[in-house]
Parts: structure tokens; sequence; C-alpha cells
């Protein structure tokens, strides 16, 4: 399996990374090659082992259920480009 | 020619679980905070933060499973679902995609007379993503992330139901079910319980669905009728006018009644899901649903089959009394005062007199000002004949508006005072009777000669100089007598 340049361009543009023509063919050329390893990869007989969900084989660690966390808005919105009455504004966004 | 149409309708249910905190942070979810003052470093994605995971929302997903009748995954693993939008500050949301905690199950619902069941395909723990307000900010939206985080339990359903009428009936069945195990408030104006429903129609004898069009965010059983009739009319309408469904996301809109399709971006679907490399697979061995399984209350379904067989109500009764387990408290603790053999006397006053009360004034049932204890003694009264069923009213209207003070006995010391107790004398209720047809001759006349109408309102008359005290049935016996006599 290997991609094509429009492809790439589509991954890019769901990922929101700005791509030139240039950057977009050695972006293809790296995937292509990162698939070829993986073609190879599948070779490998797996029938029979479990799909790892996990490059660890641990189980996921849990928290009790109790608030921990203070409000620290005014420290977060400090940085925040803009906010204004509480909320962090962003460019109109409306369906 | 008219084809005959099948209406398919499958629902996904985002129900928000009952934590103190978020799913993946120790930020409160408590509603109605101030903008952002529950957003920690988590929930606003700063760089470098993780997430651990809520073992209280994990229980209320095991429960789930367990009153469903579903398999809890010994292993299920958390996905990141890849989209952009403000509210959403990472640009993935945590959810379950190739395993999800629940898998299958099924609920019962039951529509007018008829039982049905809905099959579950799958619930899945996800969270939330925060909310945008589109207000004026000077051309701006505002973002607030207090909401980003809270632990939602997805709840999809196989496309099993086959009109609005079951749609609504599930919706009903499946919040009165989270409600009860104590997993999710059901605050449907808060957004705790919020439904979409798939809905596609084919010709009937087909055995492919037709294309669905996925109505979004439905907030109230009633908008869900309304909106799914709106839909399979609309659906039905173009294909018959030779066009074809296009699958598309829409929203109902209260106002004008109808659906209409959000403008969607091409992409928009595409998710590419993967597993989270920041969380782990969650591990739930058999002890730990065994806990929790030992824990659970009788559910809904069983409760209604006791009822059913115990007290010999009707599936109307049963079905109303298991609506919510204050509901179901309040009947039992009733019926223990007033006697098993007065069940069905407690089922009516509770499902009828009590709901009609509480209805009226806007109330729960945990707020009734009359006790299930004093209700209790009230059907003792009417099963003893110390009252009949009419003066009962009378009597819970006193006990409603505190008369009789808080005890159990309330209803016996206002039966006292205001001397409501029933005659059964039939040498008293007769004497009252010979001076109504002393003073009724025409009426008498009338049913002599064959009205039987007349015979009614001397009825009527002799209660009225009871005062309602007698018994109906023993006044129409003794009038009878009489007259004939």
């Amino acid at each position: 399996m290997s991609l094509t340049l429009e492809q790439v361009q589509r991954i890019a543009h769901l990922a929101r990374i700005e791509t030139g023509a240039a950057e977009a063919q050695s972006a293809l050329g790296h995937l292509n090659g990162i698939l070829a390893l993986i073609e190879e990869m599948q070779a490998v007989d797996t029938q029979g082992v479990a799909p790892m969900a996990h490059a660890q084989d641990l189980a996921q660690r849990l928290r009790e259920d109790r608030v921990t966390e203070t409000d620290r808005r005014a420290a977060f919105q400090s940085i925040a480009p803009e906010t204004e009455a509480g909320l962090y504004l962003v460019p109109r966004v409306i369906e | 020619m008219t084809r005959q149409w099948e209406v398919v309708i499958g629902i996904e249910t985002h129900a928000q679980l009952s934590t103190q905190s978020k799913i993946f942070s120790g930020a409160s979810t408590a509603f109605g905070a101030p903008p952002n003052v529950q957003a920690c470093a988590v929930d606003i994605a700063l760089p470098g933060v993780l997430p651990v995971l809520n073992r209280g929302a994990v229980d209320c997903a095991i429960k789930f499973g367990l009153a469903v009748g579903g398999e809890v995954a010994a292993k299920s693993v958390f996905a990141r679902k890849n989209y952009f939008y403000p509210d959403l500050p990472k640009g993935y949301q945590i959810s379950q995609f190739e395993l999800p905690v629940v898998v299958g199950g099924q609920l019962g619902i039951q529509v007018g007379d008829r039982e049905k069941v809905v099959h579950l395909t799958r619930a899945h723990l996800e969270e939330d993503a925060g909310k945008s307000l589109h207000e004026d900010f000077h051309g701006k939206s505002g973002i607030d992330l207090n909401r980003a985080g809270t632990p939602l339990l997805e709840i999809v359903t196989e496309p099993d139901m086959r009109s609005s009428a079951e749609a609504v009936a599930y919706a009903k069945a499946l919040h009165a079910l989270v409600r009860w195990i104590g997993i999710c408030d059901g605050n449907m104006q808060e957004g705790s319980f919020r439904c979409d429903a798939n809905v596609s129609v084919r010709p009937v004898g087909q055995k492919e669905f037709g294309t669905r069009r996925e109505i979004k965010n439905l907030n109230s059983f009633r908008f869900m009728q309304q909106a799914i009739d709106y839909e399979v009319q609309w659906q039905i309408a173009t294909i018959e006018d030779g066009g074809s469904i296009e699958q598309a996301t829409v929203l109902f809109d209260p106002d004008t009644g109808g659906t209409r399709a959000m403008r969607s971006k091409e992409d928009a679907h595409d998710y590419r899901y993967f597993p989270d490399p920041d969380l782990l697979p969650l591990i739930i061995d058999s002890a730990w649903v065994a806990r929790l399984r030992a824990a659970m209350p009788e559910l809904p379904a069983a409760m209604r089959n006791r009822f059913l067989a115990d007290y010999g109500l009707s599936a109307y009764d049963a079905s109303a009394l298991t609506s919510s387990p204050e509901a179901a408290g309040y009947f039992e603790s009733a019926v223990a005062v007033a006697g098993k053999a007065s069940a069905k006397t407690c089922a009516n006053w509770v499902a009828v007199d009590l709901a009609g009360r509480l209805n009226k004034d806007g109330k729960g049932i945990g707020e009734a000002p009359v006790t299930p204890a004093q209700l209790g003694v009230l059907v003792a009264r009417i099963a003893d004949n110390t009252i009949s069923n009419n003066i009962a009213k009378k009597v819970f209207e006193s006990l409603w508006n505190g008369e009789g003070g808080g005890e159990a006995a309330a209803a016996d010391r206002i039966i006292e005072k205001q001397g409501l107790k029933q005659i059964t004398d039939s040498g008293a209720i007769e004497t009252l009777i010979d001076e109504v047809l002393a003073a009724s001759a025409a009426m008498v006349a009338e049913f002599k000669s064959g009205k039987e109408k007349a015979f009614n309102a001397l009825v009527g008359q002799a209660m009225k100089a009871t005062k309602g005290k007698a018994n109906p049935q023993q006044v129409n016996d003794l009038l009878r007598k009489k007259l004939l006599g």
C-alpha cells in the first residue's frame, strides 16, 4: 500500500497542517517509506495474537472520584490571547 | 398507488454520569458555575498534562452494563476521535471505539399495551466537550470549558424501533433506568440526558435499510416525538416525489416543528480514531464487577413483575409505580401500613390522587407533604369502612394541607375532628331516607312510572342528607328496598 500526493494533502488538511507542494512531495516519500516498513512487518504471522492497544503491557491506573482541582482561571487566562466575562474568545464559529 | 412504509429508528444517548469530578481530571462537574472556573489544566489541554481515569465513572459504566444484561468488557480501550472545534481544546475527544466498556444488553419497553425489547449495541465512556456561546462578543465566539471532560456514557441501540412512540418509550425507559441505578441525574434541561435519533424509512417487506438521517440533540421526549414524526413524513414525501435521501445530520427546530440539515463540511466524519497513547487499557476484573453486582438495587423490570405477581396490580399501575425509585418506595411504604390486601387501593391513590396533586403543585414525590405512612392509614380507613372513598379524598386534601399533624395517624385525627366517620347504622340511614322520600313525592312518582333516572336523583338526595358519610352502596340497597317494598 502506498499513498498518493492527493491523500497526503487531504491528511494535512484534516490535521490543519499547512504544506507547500515541495513539502507535500517530501512527506509523501517519508510516509510511503513508513508504509513499506509496515508492509514488511505484516508478513509476520500474527494469527492468534491479540492486537496491542499500548506499547506497554500495563493496565490503566485509576484515581478516586474526588475534586482535587481549585479555580485557576485567572492564571490560565493570563496567557490567553483574548478573554471576556470569564470566557475564552475565539474567531466566530457557527454551524 | 401508495406504498406502505416502515420506519426504522436507532437511538444514541449521552448520559452525563453522576460523578463529583471529571473523567480524566480532578476538576468539579457541578452544574452552573461561572465560566471556566471548573476547567483545570487537563480540561483546557495545556501542554504536558496527562489524563488519569476516574474510578467513579467506570463504576457507573459497570452498573449500567449489569442493569441491561450486557457484557462488561474485561479489557476496553480509550481512543482519540479527532476533529477541530474551539470547545474541544485538545483537537480530539477521548472516547472508546473498537473496544467499548459495555457490549450488548437490552431494555424492555412498554408501548401502550404492547411490550417490546430494544437491543443495545454498546455503551462506551467518553468525555464531554465545552460550550460555545455565539452571542456577539465583537464578532467572536465565547468558550466555556467547565463542561469539557465531564464523563459521559454513550448508549447505542440497534435499529430496533419502528415508530416515534417506540422511540419515546425507549428513551423514557432508559431515562428511568439510569436514574434508578443512580448513574445519571437525568436532568434534560441541563443537558444531562441527550438523545440523537437515526431515522430511515423503507417499503414494508424490504430487507435493506433505507438511508438514514441523524437528528441531533433531542433534549425532551416531546421534541423527540415531534422531530421523528416530521422527519418520517419528510423522508416519505421526498421519496414519493421521486427524490432520494442523502445521509445527513439534522437539527430539530422547536419553533417550526421541522428538521433542517446542518451545514456540514465534507470531511466532518473522518475522525481518524486511534488508541490514545496517553491511556493504558482499562482492565475490569471479575471481583470488581461482582462487588457492584452485589450492591445493585432491584431493577424496575423485576420490581414491576413483583408488583404484578404479589400485589395483583394492573400493568399500567405497575409501570407507573416503577417509573422512579421514589414512587416505588412511596408505594411500598404505604402498603406496609395499609396491609397487602389494600395494595391495589394504595396503587390507585399513589398513581392517581397523589400524582395528580403533586402535578398540580409542580412537586416531586420526594416533596409530598403527605407521608407514605399517612396515606397508608387513610387507605386502611377505607378498607375497614370507617370512611368512603369520596370522603377519603376530603381527608387527603386536609392531610396535604398539614391538618392533623405530621404523625402517621393524622388521618384518624382529621376524621374524628371533622366528624367524617361513615354512618353504617342502617336504622339511622333509613330514617334519613324516609325524610328524603317524604320530601320528594314527585320523584318517587316518576320512579314508580318506570323512570330509572329518578332513582339516581333520589340516591343523590339521600347521600346529600347523610353529608356523604353513608356508604353509597348501602344507601342504594336500602332505597331500592323501600321503593319496591
